[in-house]
C-alpha cells in the first residue's frame, strides 16, 4: 500500500505531458512521469520516494513504436521489456531486455523505464552505448534528437519536464556479431555482478558494461585496449582490468578484487569466441 | 487526457464482470482487488514484485498486481484465480502433487495458465523463464514444472 495520495494523468499527445507536467510543477506537486511504474511503486511504497502526481506515458502513440522506419529501428520507451523480447528485431536488445528482472515484471517494466532508472544498472543502455544510439526527447520546446552520449553519462540527464520518447537504431548494427554475458553472485535473477555486452563491426570489437562500476559506460581506450592485435588476448584483459581498477564497484555483490578476477575472464572468453567471426 | 484526483468510483473488468470499486489514484491492484472485491486468491507475499504471489492476468499476461496502479487496469481484461473455471492447469496441479502449503499456487496457476495460451508449444528454456517469475517457498518447483510440461504435452 503506497501511504500517500498523488494525481494521475494520462495524456495522448506528446504536448499534452509537458504542458500538464510542467503545470504540476509549477502547482508545487512535484510531478514525476510514469511508464511501467515498477519502480515508483516499490519505491513509494516503502516510502523512499514521494510525488504529487504522475504523467503515465502510456497512451503516447509516440512512445509506443517498435518497428522499423527506412534504415533505422524505433524503440519506444513505454514499450515494455517484454514488447522488445517477443519482437526481437536486435538479438543484443533482447537479450539485455530478457535478463532484467524475471520474466513477468518484464512485461510491466518500460524500455525508457529502465533507463531512466535510480538503479545503478540500466543495463538496456548498453546496447545503444555500443550503437551510438539517438534519442528522440520531449520538452517544453518540443522534439530533439541527440546522440546519445549527448544526454546519458553515467544516468540519463534530462532537463525538467522532460521526456525520453523514443531510441532508433541503425539498421547495420541489428545483423553485427555480438555477444552478452552477465554474472550474478548467486541466482540467476538478480543485479548484476558484471553485464560485459559487445558488437564486432568491421573487425572491430566495441564493448560496454553495467555492473563493474557504479554506472553503465563504454569508453574508447578500453576498446582501443581490447582490440590491440601486438598483444596476446590475457595481456589485453591485464590491460583493461588495471585501466578500470578505479572505477571498478566494491558491495555486497562482490568485492572490487572479485570483480577485476572476473573481468579478466570474461574478457578473454569473449575474444577467445569472436576471433573467428 | 484522462486524470483521477482523489476518491472516485470506476469500474473494473474483473473475470467477466464489471464491478463498481472505489479507488484513489494511488492504490495499487493488489489491495483493490482483495479488500473491495474479496478476491483474496491474489496473496499479498513481498509487496516488491520479486515472489509473484499477486500475480493476476491483464489481458492474458500476468502482471504482478502488487506492482499495478488500479487506475491502469481500466479498460483492461482483468483474471485472478477465481476466474479460472476448470481449466487444465488446474487439474495437472493436483494430479502431479504441485503444491504443498498452497500460498503461491494461485500465482503459479495465472503463470501456467498465461504460458500455455500465449506459447503453447514452448522450447523448455522458455517455460524455465516463465516460472522463474514466481517463488515457492516450500519448494515444488519440480512437481510445478511437471505439472504445466503435463499440459503442454497433452497428457492432460
Amino acid at each position: 500500500m503506497i501511504s500517500f495520495d498523488f494525481e494521475y494523468y494520462r495524456p495522448d499527445t506528446l504536448k499534452e505531458a509537458v504542458d500538464i507536467f510542467l503545470k504540476l510543477d509549477k502547482e508545487g506537486k512535484s510531478p514525476v512521469y510514469y511508464g511501467g511504474g515498477t519502480e515508483l511503486i516499490s519505491m513509494a511504497r516503502v516510502g523512499s520516494q514521494s510525488f504529487g502526481a504522475v504523467v503515465d506515458i502510456k497512451n503516447i502513440p509516440e512512445c509506443k513504436v517498435l518497428g522499423f522506419n527506412a534504415d533505422t529501428l524505433c524503440l519506444g520507451s513505454a514499450i515494455t521489456l517484454s514488447d522488445i523480447t517477443e519482437a526481437n528485431y536486435f538479438p543484443l536488445l533482447s537479450k539485455t531486455a530478457g535478463r532484467i528482472a524475471d520474466h513477468t515484471m518484464q512485461g510491466k517494466i518500460t524500455f525508457g523505464g529502465n533507463l531512466a532508472s535510480t538503479i545503478i544498472y540500466r543495463e538496456t543502455v548498453l546496447p545503444l552505448l555500443l550503437t551510438n544510439a539517438r534519442l528522440t526527447v520531449a520538452g517544453k520546446n518540443g522534439l530533439a534528437e541527440v546522440e546519445i552520449g549527448q544526454v546519458f553519462k553515467e544516468r540519463l540527464r534530462l532537463q525538467k519536464g522532460e521526456f525520453l520518447v523514443k531510441a532508433t537504431i541503425d539498421k547495420k548494427f541489428l545483423i553485427a556479431p555480438y555477444f552478452h554475458v552477465k554474472k550474478t553472485k548467486n541466482e540467476k535473477i538478480d543485479y548484476p555482478l558484471i553485464t560485459a555486452e559487445g558488437l564486432k563491426l568491421d573487425g572491430y570489437v566495441r564493448i560496454a558494461f553495467s555492473g563493474l562500476a557504479s554506472y553503465p559506460f563504454r569508453e574508447a581506450n578500453i576498446e582501443n585496449m581490447l582490440n590491440d592485435s601486438s598483444l596476446e588476448f590475457s595481456q589485453r584483459a591485464d590491460k583493461i582490468v588495471q585501466a578500470l581498477s578505479g572505477v571498478i564497484t566494491s558491495d555486497l555483490y562482490g568485492s572490487a578484487e572479485y570483480r577485476k578476477y572476473v573481468l579478466k575472464n570474461t574478457i578473454v572468453n569473449i575474444l577467445e569466441t569472436l576471433k573467428d567471426q | 487526457m484522462y486524470s483521477l484526483k482523489g476518491k472516485n468510483i470506476v469500474q473494473l473488468n474483473v473475470n467477466k464482470e464489471i464491478h463498481d470499486v472505489v479507488i484513489r489514484p494511488s492504490d495499487v491492484l493488489l489491495n483493490t482487488l482483495r479488500d473491495q472485491l474479496g478476491l483474496t486468491g491474489a496473496k499479498p507475499g513481498c509487496e516488491n514484485g520479486d515472489c509473484g504471489a499477486c500475480t493476476v492476468l491483464i489481458d492474458g499476461w500476468p502482471v504482478k498486481s502488487c506492482l499495478m496502479l488500479t487506475v491502469e487496469a481500466l479498460g483492461k481484461k482483468i483474471t485472478t484465480v477465481e476466474g479460472l473455471k476448470n481449466v487444465p492447469i488446474q487439474k495437472a496441479f493436483i494430479e502431479k502433487f504441485a503444491f504443498q502449503c498452497g500460498y503461491c499456487t494461485s500465482g503459479f496457476l495465472l503463470v501456467c495458465h498465461a504460458l500455455a495460451t500465449i506459447h503453447p508449444y514452448p522450447p523448455d528454456i522458455v517455460i524455465d523463464e516463465w516460472l522463474q517469475s514466481n517463488i515457492c517457498r516450500c519448494t515444488s518447483y519440480e512437481e510445478i514444472g511437471n505439472a504445466v510440461r503435463a499440459i503442454l504435452s497433452g497428457e492432460i
